[in-house]
Parts: C-alpha cells; sequence; structure tokens
C-alpha cells in the first residue's frame, strides 16, 4: 500500500500525484445563491496529474448538504464526476470525504456549516484513490477482518433463546457499537499515514475493543495477545485526530487507551 | 495486487509481536518520574548559578543530592531511548537504516548514562 518503496515517511507527493488547476464550470445565468465547490479529480484512464475542478452551484435550487451538491454537479454540470453515496443519512459510511480539510460524510455536513469561501472537497486523505473522490479501502477492511470482529465463544449459545447480557455491560459498548466504518478516522491519523501497514488505526482497534469489552464474548484473552504490538495498537500516541473527525461523534483514542489499560492491567 | 496476495495475508503480515506492554509501562513510569526529579534538578541547578566551580562540587557530592542525581540520570537517559525508539519505528522505514539507528540510540543513551552517572559517583566520592 503507502509507503512501499520509500525512505521515510511521505511529507511531500510523489510528482505523478501533485495536484494541477482544473476546469470551471460557471453556473448557468439567473442563479440566484451561488457558491462554488473545489473538488479534487483523478482519473486512472488517462495517464494525467490530479487536478481540482471548480463547480458554480445554485443553492437556491439545491438540497441543504454536500452530497446533495455533489449529486446536483453530477446529474447536471459533470456526470464524470465519481463518488460513493448511498444512504443520505449518515448510517452507511459510503461517502466519507475530505471537506474543507475535516474528515466527515457529505450527506451529514451542511453547506452552510462549512466556512466562508470556496467548499473544498478531496477523497480521504493518504489512500490509494480508485478515482476521483473513490478511495481504495481494500486493506482498511482487510485490516478489519484480520481483528475477526464477531463473537466467539466455547460456551454454546443456551438452546431456547440468545445470549444474555446485563444492562451494565450492554452500556458498555455503547460509543462502540455506533460505528459505521466510514474510515474518517483512520484516514485523519498521522500514525496510520506513515505506518498504515502495520498500524490497524483507530476504526479498527475501536471494533476491537468492541469486542474485547462485549461481556458475551469469551476470547478477551486472544484478542489482546493479537493487539499487543508495538505497531498494531502502539503506534498510536494520543494525536486524537480521529475523535475530533468522527461524523458519529465517538471517540476511537479512548477505546485505545482502554486496550492499552487492560493490557498494562494484565502484565501485572 | 500484483504480487498475486490477498489483502487479508497483507494485513496479518508477521502476525502480533505479543509485546509493547513494558515498554508502554516503562516510558509512563520514567516520565513520572522525570516529572519530580526534573522539577527538583533545575531548582538544584539554579541554587548553583552564582557559586565557582568547587561550590558546585559540593553541591553534588551530598548524598542526598547524588542520590537523586543518579535517578535523574537513569531516568532521563532511559526515557530518551525509548522515545527515540519510538521516533525511529514511526518515521524510518529504510530497514538498514532504522536497524543502525535503533542500535546508535541504545549504544548513545547508555554511554551517556554511564559517563553521567561516573561522573557523578566521582565527585561523590570524592575522587
Amino acid at each position: 500500500m503507502t509507503n512501499h518503496g520509500t525512505d521515510m515517511a511521505e511529507f511531500t507527493l510523489p510528482k505523478n500525484s501533485k495536484i494541477k488547476a482544473g476546469k470551471h464550470f460557471p453556473a448557468k445565468s439567473g442563479a440566484k445563491k451561488l457558491r462554488t465547490f473545489r473538488i479534487y479529480r483523478w482519473t486512472p484512464d488517462d495517464g494525467e496529474n490530479p487536478r481540482v475542478d471548480t463547480y458554480e452551484v445554485d443553492l437556491a435550487a439545491c438540497g441543504p448538504m454536500v452530497l446533495d451538491a455533489l449529486i446536483k454537479i453530477k446529474n447536471e454540470i459533470d456526470p464524470t464526476l465519481t463518488f460513493r453515496r448511498s444512504c443520505r443519512e449518515g448510517i452507511c459510511g459510503s461517502c466519507a470525504m475530505n471537506i474543507d480539510g475535516t474528515n466527515t460524510l457529505a450527506c451529514t455536513k451542511a453547506i452552510e456549516d462549512c466556512p466562508s469561501g470556496d467548499v473544498k472537497i478531496y477523497p480521504l486523505p493518504h489512500m490509494p484513490v480508485v478515482k476521483d473522490l473513490v478511495p481504495d479501502l481494500t486493506h482498511f477492511y482487510a485490516q478489519l477482518a484480520s481483528v475477526k470482529p464477531w463473537l466467539r465463544a466455547e460456551t454454546p449459545p443456551p438452546p431456547d433463546k440468545e445470549r444474555l447480557q446485563s444492562k451494565e455491560d450492554r452500556a458498555k459498548l455503547d460509543g462502540l457499537y455506533e460505528c459505521i466504518l466510514c474510515a474518517c478516522c483512520t484516514t485523519s491519523c498521522p500514525s496510520y499515514w506513515w505506518n498504515s501497514e502495520r498500524y490497524l488505526g483507530p476504526a479498527v482497534l475501536l471494533q476491537a475493543y468492541r469486542w474485547i469489552v462485549d461481556s458475551r464474548d469469551e476470547d478477551t484473552g486472544a484478542r489482546l495477545d493479537e493487539l499487543e504490538d508495538p505497531f498494531k495498537l502502539y503506534r498510536c500516541h494520543t494525536i486524537m485526530n480521529c475523535a475530533r473527525t468522527c461524523p458519529k461523534g465517538l471517540n476511537p483514542a479512548k477505546a485505545i487507551a482502554e486496550t492499552k489499560k487492560l493490557i498494562a492491567e494484565r502484565a501485572g | 495486487m500484483s504480487n498475486l496476495r490477498t489483502p487479508l495475508k497483507n494485513a496479518l503480515g508477521l502476525g502480533s509481536a505479543k509485546q509493547g506492554a513494558h515498554h508502554f509501562i516503562v516510558q509512563r513510569l520514567t516520565a513520572v518520574a522525570l516529572l519530580f526529579l526534573s522539577l527538583w534538578f533545575v531548582w538544584t541547578v539554579l541554587g548553583a548559578l552564582h557559586g565557582d566551580y568547587a561550590a558546585a562540587r559540593a553541591l553534588v557530592a551530598q548524598p542526598f543530592n547524588a542520590v537523586l542525581m543518579l535517578a535523574f540520570i537513569v531516568a532521563v537517559f532511559w526515557h530518551a531511548q525509548l522515545g527515540l525508539q519510538v521516533v525511529v519505528e514511526d518515521y524510518v522505514h529504510t530497514r538498514w537504516l532504522e536497524v543502525a539507528l535503533q542500535i546508535a540510540i541504545k549504544f548513545l543513551c547508555f554511554l551517556g548514562g554511564a559517563a553521567s552517572a561516573l561522573a557523578v559517583i566521582r565527585i561523590a566520592l570524592g575522587r
């Protein structure tokens, strides 16, 4: 993935990733409430460098969210613009992207909450780009699979009912189960930028902790064994970008800190 | 992927080292020690600011100061080694350079600590 074949952490873009000025799409005459969107464009098909295209959108004829503007641009101005979207209500995580310098969901980010001036939209940082605003999340999903994020128990479930959990134990999953795996946090983390091959990143570590604290899961020790690693877990240096950027208001850094505390606790 | 490995194979890598807790704990332990020792150190050095060389030697030679000075030296170099190790792990991804730097950091921190400790011990024992 990233960093292969490089000597040090990458602080500048490689030559073929340097962004050039792009096309300008002015609004049709008669537009009432103009807002300009500056959007990162790159396609693997033409061998060109990435560019930033500017689109003037009439907000008087557009929904309130950034995703509404993207869909309007794709439908009415430039059908080549490529992005992921599905639920448009902050539960699928598809439209995660970098809007005005912060990773968030385009569907829950109101255009009027973007600071004045042009709205800048880029793909999630430091991931390989498939096209335009679509990042390649293959490695991210594989890292999630690597922590086996499902209930692991020796004891079979009772034959006539579910595995039960006290209300107190269920409450421990609050702030964890809400994660939609949009990758906003992981791709905002500098530790993940420099060491994504080995560091699991905030989203996957939050998911791992979600099963570590689940009272019904019996594989806690093995889960902690798998995480106790200088790179998988301890690359987290409490930078806190994850908590600041999470569009669901979760705190992956806290889940990571709790995991470190449990590992320290069993060490004596 | 051009190397025909599955994404999961890449994500799993060499597996978990099953260690890291000790590094984590000692880094915090030395940090807590330095919180107090640094204050004491600055306080003591300020006290020696306007004295001469002989006065500074006499200050270090006091058993109380000599012991805390040794503790400060151990904590500083141990903590520095742990911190620099993490910086190199974070940013240096050329294997031979990383290994060379990690060895150099450990050697230099040990030598710096040993030399500093010897200096304090010689003064404390009046040699």
